[in-house]
């Protein structure tokens, strides 16, 4: 990875006033923290919605549920990729989800595939009063009718770009890199 | 992006020519899908499509009933043959009842069958990916790896730990399976039985031979005791049943020398007061039915893992063939 290839967007400081302002908008549209939960979409969304959590408990003084989800067993591509994925582990909050209004919390939101697994997926654990969307990135390029209730920030990406969130638990660091795609991977 | 790069084959017909990084990949995917029998719906779409036949050559109540379970929670279609009952009973071959099964289009065959080399035989033949449920005295690899993933979970790992295998290993496919993986993954293991039971050259696997049981609770962390079929007593294996219970029995007086916790597994099923007593089988230590619980993950987890789409059209396939 050369430096050229590699331009950050958003530093510690601005994911963490985007994180503050997602976490006001979030418990103004639900008017309040009543039956609020978080689910982060595995990996890096898990870490997003503890910070959102921590964020809504500092401001509201309530204690937030929370959990994750692992999408990859209701992905739609898992025919053309192989070796199959590792899995990783998924565990909602044990009161169950039936008439909570819960958010999916991930990174980035692109094509959309994802967060139709994750709504999947959620909807095997019961019936939600309300789900929200909730991503730090909103990149465009959407692929289903899915948009984004909450955004950290639009971030326009070319053709040969993609976007990376970093989390310190896995990258070491919190931020967000604009990252251009060598010649033989684009 | 290359968490796995591991290609684990089309079929799982044995342990033997696993690597352990193999193994352990069956064991993490099988963790992560433990949990998947907990959910409200216990189900999952990963497998929606895929026509799975359990074609069984022998009688089985468990192993076929958890591969129906891992089937039908991954959402696959499945089918069951017992031999009794089909054309196989007519004397169609083996061969030709799976080239059968695959005209109709077919995905994976799980085979149990009382001749020793019959997944790896079927394996070569057909197209669909071959699952070994126990193949004469040769392997049973899903129990090998529902052991492994339990001995994991209670002692948090596999390698150093001394693993005594009891009874009879002169016919057990679980024996081989159990040895192979678990030498694979560093574990230290023995085996303890009668030496009608005991296959000629076993200590050239690398394993140690122990002659009394007494010997085996001293030197074990664990001990996978093995069901004495009732059919070796009248092939004149051992003299009688009371008499192999009096000698390899496992029981609570014996484990009451053990200088640690010893935990019990056993594959099922159980002839209690033959080489396990009640009070042990039911006891604490015992983990034969967290063993059942653990068997539809791992075969959840095997299902999954060999299921895989078509790796050609995929990057990390094109990497892993460079490798």
């Amino acid at each position: 990875m050369h430096d050229l290839n590699r331009v950050p967007i958003m530093d510690e400081r601005a994911v963490l006033r985007a994180v503050g302002r997602m976490a006001r908008e979030l418990v103004e549209r639900n008017a309040g923290t009543d039956d609020l939960i978080m689910v982060g979409v595995q990996r890096r969304g898990s870490q997003l919605a503890e910070l959102l959590v921590r964020e809504i408990e500092k401001a509201e003084g309530d204690r937030i549920a929370s959990g994750h989800l692992d999408i990859t067993l209701y992905r739609d591509d898992l025919r053309a990729i192989g070796p199959r994925p590792v899995i990783g582990t998924t565990k909602l909050p044990a009161g169950g989800i039936d008439d909570k209004a819960v958010v999916i919390v991930d990174d980035v939101l692109y094509t959309g595939r994802t967060v139709r697994a994750a709504l999947n997926e959620l909807m095997d654990f019961g019936r939600p009063s309300r789900i929200y969307l909730c991503v730090l990135v909103d990149r465009g390029g959407r692929e289903l009718p899915i948009q984004p209730d909450v955004v950290g920030r639009h971030v326009e990406v070319m053709g040969d770009q993609t976007v990376e969130v970093l989390v310190p638990e896995l990258d070491g660091r919190l931020g967000v890199d604009l990252v251009t795609l060598p010649k033989e991977a684009a | 992006m290359t968490q796995r790069a591991l290609a684990l084959g089309k079929d799982l017909v044995g342990l033997e020519h696993l690597s352990a990084e193999q193994i352990q990949v069956f064991l993490d995917t099988a963790e992560a899908f433990k949990e998947i029998s907990e959910r409200p719906i216990k189900k999952v779409p990963v497998l929606r499509g895929k026509t799975i036949v359990n074609l069984f050559f022998e009688p089985s109540t468990r192993t076929r009933i958890s591969f129906e379970f891992a089937e039908k929670r991954l959402s696959a279609d499945t089918v069951n043959i017992a031999t009794t009952a089909s054309s196989v009973a007519k004397g169609e071959t083996l061969v030709d009842t799976a080239r059968n099964l695959e005209a109709m289009r077919i995905d994976m065959v799980v085979v149990r069958h009382w001749a020793s080399g019959a997944a790896k035989f079927l394996a070569e033949r057909i197209r669909s990916n071959v699952i070994n449920a126990g193949d004469g005295a040769h392997e049973h690899p899903t129990q090998g790896l529902l052991d492994l993933l339990t001995i994991r979970d209670h002692r948090g790992r596999v390698a150093g730990l001394n693993v005594c295998i009891v009874g009879d290993i002169l016919h057990s496919r679980v024996a081989r399976s159990n040895i192979w993986g678990l030498l694979k993954l560093g574990a230290n293991v023995a085996v303890c039985s009668p030496k009608t039971l005991l296959p000629p050259g076993i200590a050239d696997l690398g394993v140690t031979v122990l002659r009394r049981i007494e010997e085996a609770i001293e030197w074990a962390d664990v001990l996978n005791v093995l069901r004495l079929q009732l059919e070796r007593m009248q092939a004149g294996y051992v003299p009688s049943l009371r008499e192999y219970n009096r000698v390899f029995g496992v029981s609570k007086v014996r484990l009451a020398r053990a200088q640690r916790e010893i935990l019990i597994l056993h594959p099922g099923p159980m002839n209690r007061g033959v080489e396990i007593d009640s009070d042990v089988a039911d006891g604490p230590h015992s983990m034969i039915l967290a063993q059942v619980t653990n068997g539809v993950a791992v075969r959840m987890a095997v299902l999954y893992l060999l299921a895989g789409g078509e790796p050609e059209k995929a990057e990390a396939a094109k990497t892993a063939e460079g490798a």
